[in-house]
């Protein structure tokens, strides 16, 4: 029941070639900041800077395209059915098949002659349990 | 110093780098003071279009299962594909509500119609499906015709936006667009659940039935309804649930309605059980009191329940069981299946508390009873 997809990485031309300008830009800026450090030149700081921003806004980007593919994947959540005995009270849990119902008779008990009964059938999330504040 | 010094020292540098810099950011400048808000337009628009994309893609998904399921179940001997591509296109169209009196019946018959029709068609595409699996099947097919009306709706905004680049038709539907995800991300679990025949959310007031009615002799009512006698707490109580295990609501106002004139309007109270939608920040599975006729739906059933109970002036109780929308139509939760047990106190303790021994009490769990038995 698993449905990972793989779907065609996409990018369009106009993101890429921005992408590649800034980065062009930033690597220079970086390295005129590196030179002017070495002449001991104030501006270098501002060159770090707009070097470091430049870095920081096209790796954004590429992780913005990478995020948007990665949302399609739909998830599933497995479903569980719960099989008691009517006489001992003996429980069978398995994963959910095809005709299975609430109620439904499952057969008879293994461990005594009882009769079997679908009694619950439901799903389990596993959520991340954080602290709500309200 | 020449120019190009001077505008390299202001920006802190100097040579060449300094002056592309200085364009770059005067560009800019300029660029945002004309074209902004275009280029917010843009920006949305192409959020709309990835949504779009996603939309498209839970579509075929959706289509595919219902259509694979059919193969599956129905055995049919030609390619279903076509003609499920013509069941996601079909519309209903409501009746004309300029004069409103007797509205009701006329939307209840075009439901009628519909539903028959639907299964109808499904009993073509599916011959070899048994009674539950046609309705299963028709409940699949349903979620996926929503499925393709978001995904036009949507795609119809898109294209006109793009068209016009009117800011207005971009906005309003890029600013409903979260909410309008999660309505078809909640089909789409749906879809799955019903083609599986997992019991759902909304089952949860069919499955409070269904555990008070469990051994008891049932009888058949109108319309796909099942109604038991229970001796409950020194009552007796008509359990009303809609026929399980397939996937149908079926008409629990008829079956109230019917009740309470073969027992000629002597009903103490009617207590139905339904699940409804919870505000964010409830927690699902919680179980809430109330009065009135607790039942969703078209307002038809609820109308003639309403009809009934003022002709005896029956008093009418409701306990409802909180969950969300994509709760509702995905397989059951477990605080939800847990809640049942819960209600059915509330059901007794109401039961104690409203009416004396030997009373006559009609309860009704109101939802989809797919993957519930009775
Ligand atoms: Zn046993």
């Amino acid at each position: 029941m698993d449905e990972e997809e793989k779907p065609v990485r996409r990018l369009s031309s106009i993101v890429l070639i921005i992408i590649v300008v800034v980065l062009a830009l930033s690597a220079s800026a970086l390295y005129q900041a590196i030179d002017l450090y070495l002449k001991q030149d104030v501006a270098s700081g501002y060159y770090l800077l707009i070097g470091f921003l430049g870095l920081a806004f096209s790796i954004y980007m590429l992780l913005q395209t990478r995020r948007r593919m990665r949302r399609f994947a739909l998830k599933t959540t497995p479903v569980t059915t719960t099989i008691t005995c009517q006489k001992c009270d003996f429980k069978n849990l398995r994963e959910f098949e095809r005709g299975d119902f609430i109620l439904k008779e499952a057969g008879s008990c293994t461990k005594c002659d009882g009769t079997m009964l679908i009694s619950a059938i439901y799903r389990e999330l596993k959520e991340k349990v954080k602290e709500e504040r309200f | 110093m020449d120019p190009s010094q001077i505008l390299g020292a202001q920006f802190g540098g100097e040579g060449p780098l300094g002056w592309i810099f200085q364009v770059i950011f005067t560009l800019l400048f300029i660029v945002m003071i004309f074209y902004g808000q275009r280029i917010q337009m843009y920006v949305m628009i192409r959020e709309i279009q990835g949504s779009l994309i996603r939309l498209r893609f839970i579509r075929d998904k959706g289509v595919k299962t219902a259509i694979d399921t059919i193969k599956e179940i129905g055995k049919p001997e030609t390619d279903p594909t076509e003609r499920v591509y013509q069941f996601l296109e079909y519309v209903t169209i409501l009746p004309q509500s300029m004069d409103p009196a007797g509205i009701v019946w006329k939307l209840e018959h075009i439901l009628d119609i519909r539903e028959d029709r639907f299964k109808d068609e499904v009993r073509l595409m599916a011959p070899s499906a048994d009674e539950t699996n046609v309705n299963n099947l028709e409940n699949t097919l349903e979620a996926a015709a929503a499925l393709n009306i978001i995904y036009k709706v949507i795609r119809h905004f898109y294209i006109l936006g793009k068209k016009t680049l009117s800011l207005y038709i971009i906005m309003q539907i890029q600013m409903l667009l979260p909410l309008i995800m999660r309505e078809a991300e909640a089909y789409s679990s749906a879809l799955k659940a019903f083609s599986y025949g997992q019991p759902i959310g909304d089952g949860a007031g069919p499955l409070v039935a269904a555990k008070l009615m469990h051994g008891r002799r049932k009888k058949k009512i109108e319309k796909d309804c099942v109604v038991a006698k229970v001796p409950l707490e020194g009552r007796t109580t008509y359990v009303i649930k809609a026929e399980g295990p397939g996937g149908n609501v079926g008409k629990p106002g008829e079956a109230i309605k019917r009740v309470i004139e073969e027992t000629d309007g002597k009903v103490a109270t009617i207590i139905m059980i339904d699940a409804a939608l919870k505000l964010e920040g409830e927690k699902p599975g919680e179980v809430a009191e109330g009065v009135g006729a607790a039942i969703g739906g078209p307002g038809t059933e609820q109308y003639k329940i309403e009809e009934s109970i003022l002709k005896y002036k029956i008093p009418i109780h409701a306990v409802i069981i909180k969950e969300d929308i994509g709760d509702a139509v995905s397989p059951m939760r477990k605080e939800i299946f847990d809640a049942a047990e819960v209600a059915i106190d509330r059901v007794k303790r109401l039961i104690r508390e409203k009416t004396k021994e030997g009373d006559v009490v009609i309860i009704a769990g109101i939802g989809n009873s797919i993957g519930v038995g009775q």
